[in-house]
């Protein structure tokens, strides 16, 4: 059996100078030769662990026939976003991990053949298809929040014929795909794209509304939406509340990232959004938005990039792939750290950094062992710029301002077997209600939008 | 995009212009503001809205030419249009009748604390102007403050006009000839507030701030606006504007609105520089 086909990448060392995709993606022939290798399960186990549903050996084997047209239409199918999760599902944990190649540490590269095709589409057929515009459409029906879990939901629905409208308060649509995952793993003309499939199927995308305030949720149902989809994300960024944590460059990694993003920081002043700019800076945190702010502040410039996780390597939940990219560019690692002291100069900037030692003791709900400190392990380091990255609770403003919305203790929206939430009509899905990652928000929307489906069709004949 | 419909020079760098934004003038309340994107390289600012015409579907806006984005915006004229603007943002104010409010307004402030101080008055409280200005030229919204108020009293640093001082020394007074003040309300220069709230602390008056932090995207999401109240970190975009100023960590403000001090200057330099490079 031959084994899997890489996929080429930018040099470490040029790459860390400039924002480009990191990843190059398959050649035509690469693409080939790695779909040939797929042996056509006849009980595909890859399906169950994709919670999208994509039929995978599908569109594979159209690949592999040269059939690429195919191979498009089977993966859209079921993935409306199909250019963004080839390059930022974590396939090693969901349909790679269960390939029965994969028994041999040579599971078949799903992800790269997914992104191959998505990426063949917008340079061989782009926007040319067919428009789903102008048929006369089903009920309407509202999405608020543009990121994953919304467009997932807003794609599935318009499929189904229903007339749907997202609102994002941001100036641009994408949520965490647009302000949160930087251009060099997943750039914004691949999320533009996506975003004009939507659009010409049908979907109508309103920014600069913050649902809540802007308009509320009892707005929407007597605009005449017969139901609607909530997938606001997270919210506010967590914070440690250890001393000195406001100091000045004691960024959240969603301001970072937002700064660097959304806002172009990355180009000021050609764009006016300032971008901190550290020489020594200390990233705190062990996931994907750890990884994503390190990356940045050595692409922007940084002479020394630390980051300090309080568990082991093991524990880390970010991409194993992102963790190998941060380590080629040279970002450091410290783990079994947790700072527990900043102190700044005298105009308020962050300088030092008080850290303790940390070691593994009984595991906790998550299943992985929890960090306790070591006592009297305390040292400093220098730093002046940091970014805590450490996760977010869920976003409280809807939830807040909208009677009859009820939440859990986490501050998630509590919702039914079919995401409905307690206010009959309105679903939700992704980080609002506890959703973790890109493709397990994507997956929610898509059995929202199946449950929103349901739901419409009985109330028809109810009016 | 959000159009321009009136523009007025209110003193000088303090411009007011009226935008189309039927959306957001049906639902601003006082004390809540917004955010707003000049053009496709531009930053995110927040500024307050300080009256509507929900008829006309318009929200007014009062700004300083301070920064780049602001001496940007004080370039744009009638017809002319705001790429994005998202709104109302924050708590709007908690309406109540309390007895007698001071509404104090220092500099542009003055423009934020008009809303409010009409809002109090329609509530059926006794209210009590105080406006102040470095000196006569920058005076603004007088007239419109003697509708909102019931009494207004106006202070100059230099005094060139009405009363020499600052509006913390006429609250001062107010409050040593006993006139009992349930509600002090100020917006201003941080220096400012945090005068008036040392000065109230000790007499036990409830007195709201309303901070204008550094923000980004105003919705809660990013934490750049995070404020230390009562030893906890709060965000004025979601927890806020509003505060107790009793409670607030100025020196930590202070420092915070100081962040990007060398960025805002390499930004304005070049935008100044474009402007001269044009005439």
């Amino acid at each position: 059996m031959p084994s899997k086909i890489k996929m080429n990448e930018n040099n470490p060392q040029e790459r860390i100078k400039n924002f480009n995709e990191v990843n190059l993606g398959y050649t035509k022939e690469q693409a080939i030769q790695e779909a040939k290798r797929c042996i056509q399960c006849k009980k595909p186990l890859c399906v169950e662990g994709c919670p999208v549903e994509i039929n995978i050996p599908g569109f594979i084997k159209a690949i592999a026939e040269d059939r690429m047209e195919e191979a498009v239409r089977i993966l859209k199918d079921k993935n409306s976003l199909p250019a963004v999760c080839g390059r930022v599902c974590p396939q090693e944990e969901q349909c790679e991990k269960k390939c029965i190649l994969g028994k041999k540490g040579n599971a078949i590269s799903i992800g790269h053949l997914e992104r191959y095709t998505a990426d063949w589409e917008k340079k061989n057929i782009g926007l040319s298809g067919p428009s789903n515009n102008k048929t006369a459409k089903k009920q309407k029906v509202a999405i608020v929040g543009s990121g994953p879990a919304g467009l997932t939901c807003a794609g599935d629905l318009a499929k189904m014929g229903f007339d749907v409208t997202i609102y994002e308060s941001l100036h641009k649509p994408g949520g965490v795909l647009r302000y949160g995952i930087p251009e060099f793993r997943l750039p914004n003309h691949i999320l533009d794209f996506e975003l004009d499939n939507l659009q010409k199927m049908g979907v109508n995308i309103m920014k600069n509304i913050l649902i809540g305030r802007t308009k509320s949720i009892d707005d929407l149902f007597e605009e005449g939406y017969s139901s609607i989809f909530i997938g606001v994300g997270a919210g506010l960024p967590k914070f440690m509340n250890i001393p000195g944590e406001n100091l000045n460059n004691i960024y959240s990694a969603n301001e970072f990232l937002v700064r660097v993003n959304l806002m172009n920081g990355y180009k000021f002043p050609e764009y006016d959004t300032p971008m901190p700019i550290g020489k020594k800076v200390a990233v705190i945190g062990g996931g994907n938005t750890a990884m994503d702010a390190a990356r940045s502040a050595l692409r922007l410039g940084a002479e020394e990039v630390t980051l300090v996780y309080r568990r082991s390597r093991t524990e880390m939940p970010a991409r194993i792939e992102e963790v190998h990219h941060a380590e080629e560019e040279g970002i450091k690692f410290m783990f079994l750290t947790a700072p527990v002291k900043y102190s700044g100069d005298e105009k308020g900037f962050v300088k030092e950094m008080e850290c303790i030692k940390m070691e593994l003791g009984e595991p906790d709900d998550s299943g992985r062992r929890r960090p306790q400190v070591i006592s009297n392990s305390n040292f400093t380091m220098q730093v002046d710029l940091v970014v805590v990255a450490i996760g977010l609770s869920p976003n409280p403003l809807v939830p807040s301002l909208t009677k009859g919305l009820q939440t859990n203790k986490w501050g998630e929206l509590v919702i039914d077997d079919s995401f409905m939430t307690t206010i009959p009509g309105i679903f939700a899905g992704g980080d609002i209600v506890g959703g973790e990652t890109v493709i397990q928000a994507m997956g929610m929307g898509k059995r929202a939008a199946r449950a929103m489906e349901k739901y419409l069709h009985n109330l028809v004949p109810a009016k | 995009m959000f159009k321009i419909i009136s523009k007025k020079i209110l003193a000088p760098n303090v411009k007011q212009i009226q935008v189309i934004a039927p959306e957001i003038s049906k639902r601003v309340k006082a004390g809540q503001f917004i955010i707003l994107r000049i053009n496709e390289l531009g930053e995110r600012i927040p500024l307050t809205v300080a009256s509507t015409d929900i008829n006309q579907g318009s929200i007014t806006l009062i700004f300083q030419e301070i920064g780049k984005t602001t001496s940007a915006l004080g370039t744009l004229n009638v017809e002319d249009s705001i790429l994005d603007i998202v709104g109302p943002l924050g708590h709007p104010t908690d309406m109540k009748k309390l007895g007698t409010v001071a509404a104090i307004g220092g500099g542009v402030g003055v423009a934020e604390i008009l809303p409010v101080a009409k809002a109090y008055r329609d509530a059926g409280n006794k209210v009590i102007g105080i406006i102040g200005a470095r000196n006569k030229e920058l005076v603004i919204l007088e007239n419109e403050m003697q509708q909102a108020c019931d009494e207004l009293h106006i202070t100059t640093d230099d005094g060139s006009y009405k009363r020499k001082g600052f509006v913390s020394d006429v609250l001062n007074e107010i409050i040593k000839k006993g006139e009992q003040i349930n509600l002090v309300y100020a917006i201003g220069p941080v220096p400012m507030m945090k005068v008036i709230s040392n000065l109230t602390q000790p007499q036990n008056i409830e007195t709201i701030v309303s901070l204008n932090p550094i923000m980004v995207d105003g919705t809660g999401m990013c934490g750049a606006c995070r404020v230390t109240v009562g030893g906890k970190t709060l965000f004025a975009c979601v927890d806020g504007p509003e505060f107790n100023g009793h409670q607030v960590d100025w020196d930590e403000l202070t420092k915070r609105l100081n962040m990007f001090k060398d960025k805002e200057k390499v930004s304005l330099d070049k935008f100044n520089h474009k402007c001269k490079c044009k005439s």
